[in-house]
């Protein structure tokens, strides 16, 4: 061997050695400050992680634009479900959702299940905001809702919780958020639209609207809300039920 | 210090090694964007202008091609799979490639004097009626002068930073405009484009145009032989300059 081959050999070692052991404490690094993805494990999940990680650091508090009231749409679209709505759905709305509540359990000191007069006696918050389909279309609303934060304080999460999963009367229909989402003020548990009730189609009674993520986030008809610290528990363990991770979309939905 | 040595025509190198591996790197991306940026742009290949536009509203413009949705109005009797589930994750971890590529190959190109040296026109490459002669020799299909085989004529040189410096940024800029977490972040960045939908048909526009130019530079590669400058870019070297250069 002769002595440049040895040496190129030895530096090449120290700088691969240097480059695995910098991916090592980034990656521990990333894992402590909660910047990967719980589907970081799929086939993209490099690209998905540095996502994710790089908006987490640009956006955990920035607010989504609010627009004035003259913005907002008059020809919405309500992207309504290809299967029809439950039997238990239709139940509930023929009895004017008298019997809708709303559920917050898991990592809680007070498990609660809130009615929607309940909710509608809540300090609420109105936002015009932009709805964007990850399809590629879009429109405006004014939103109506309580904070998910002032509940997650109603019931008193607890500081280990990393996660909010949110589930819909619909079966298999579930996400989640990570708690900067979750404790963000624009994040509403939504009640009405452009001034009156939430109409069914655009996911009355109560939809959870998230406007930094794409639309596919604000699930519609939420009737469970469960703080967790690990979301490997629920569904396939990659952070959204059908319509997100498990039918092969992202869990992060802020591009 | 050395004197410098006039280089042996036949060791000489055509291209550096960075400009080749960011080359195919950006060719690798490039195809993976174009290929997930179609599948995403079949679930609604309609075209707005400003913030919002959906089915409910006018469209700009129309694709006359058929959808992945079935409420999307086409006038096709069928509906394609949804395929915008591994697309989203594909065109973003090739954006990431793209990015890091791109930022690779223009500090190296301003550290290294391959910008000056090989892209910035020279006064004299300015003058309108060198351009003129330039476009007109294009246009007849004339095979390039030897020297143009070791670095760029005036409208190749004014193409390639377009395709740098003004299509790839605005690429990113208007793809990046689109994510509502960066727009809750950076709002001017949508203000200034005309909104979320003015930056997607932008971002439209942009591809058709990088795409034009991909053909046309395939097709300048085959006219100056096509052996030759993709040996170039792979090997860095140029064997046979005669070949066709």
């Amino acid at each position: 061997m002769s002595k440049i081959s040895r040496r190129r050999l030895i530096i090449t070692g120290l700088v691969a050695a240097a480059g695995v052991s910098g991916l090592g404490v980034a990656a521990k690094l990333a894992e402590r400050y909660g910047l990967i993805p719980p589907d970081a494990g799929v086939l993209y999940g490099a690209g998905e992680t540095l996502t994710y990680a790089a908006q987490r650091i640009l956006t955990r508090h920035s607010l989504a634009r609010e627009f004035s009231p003259r913005d907002i749409s008059k020809a919405p679209f309500a992207n309504e479900v290809i299967p029809p709505l439950s039997e238990e759905f239709h139940r509930m709305q023929r009895g004017g959702f008298a019997d809708w509540r709303l559920t917050v359990d898991g990592m809680v000191t007070r498990p609660a299940s809130l009615s929607l007069p309940e909710l509608k006696s809540f300090p609420s918050r109105t936002q015009v905001t932009l709805i964007a389909c990850e399809e590629g279309w879009s429109y405006i609303a004014e939103w109506t809702g309580v904070p998910l934060s002032h509940i997650l304080d109603l019931v008193g999460g607890l500081p280990q919780a990393r996660y909010v999963v949110y589930r819909s009367i619909q079966p298999d229909w579930w996400d989640s958020i990570d708690m900067a989402d979750a404790l963000h003020p624009q994040t509403l548990v939504t009640l009405s639209m452009n001034g009156g009730e939430l109409p069914v189609p655009f996911g009355g009674p109560v939809r959870l609207r998230v406007p930094r993520q794409l639309g596919y986030k604000s699930i519609k008809y939420i009737t469970r809300l469960t703080l967790t610290d690990n979301l490997r528990q629920f569904g396939k363990g990659l952070g959204s039920g059908i319509g997100g991770t498990e039918s092969g979309y992202a869990w992060y939905a802020g591009i | 210090m050395r004197a410098t040595l006039p280089t042996p025509e036949l060791e000489r190198t055509r291209h550096s090694t960075v400009v080749r591996v960011t080359h195919w790197l950006t060719v690798l991306s490039f195809l993976a964007l174009l290929v997930s940026g179609v599948e995403i742009l079949i679930s609604h290949p309609r075209f707005y202008w400003g913030e919002t536009g959906n089915v409910n509203t006018p469209a700009l413009f129309i694709l006359p091609i058929p959808s992945s949705r079935d409420m999307v109005p086409t006038g096709y009797g069928y509906v394609l799979p949804d395929q915008n589930g591994w697309s989203r994750y594909l065109h973003f971890e090739a954006a990431w490639v793209l990015v890091f590529t791109g930022f690779l190959y223009v500090s190296s190109g301003f550290l290294k004097g391959h910008f000056r040296k090989n892209l910035f026109l020279a006064l004299f490459d300015l003058s309108p009626k060198k351009l003129a002669a330039d476009i007109a020799r294009h246009l007849r299909f004339r095979r390039p002068i030897e020297e143009e085989a070791w670095s760029y004529n005036p409208l190749q040189r004014l193409t390639y930073l377009l395709v740098v410096f003004v299509l790839f940024p605005l690429a990113i800029w208007t793809g990046l405009a689109m994510s509502p977490a960066i727009e809750s972040a950076f709002p001017a960045a949508v203000i200034f484009l005309g909104g979320r939908q003015s930056a997607r048909t932008i971002h439209f526009f942009v591809t058709v145009i990088l795409v034009l130019f991909l053909f046309v530079h395939v097709l300048m590669i085959c006219l100056a032989g096509f052996r030759s400058r993709m040996g170039a870019m792979i090997s860095g070297r140029l064997t046979k300059p005669m070949e066709g250069a």
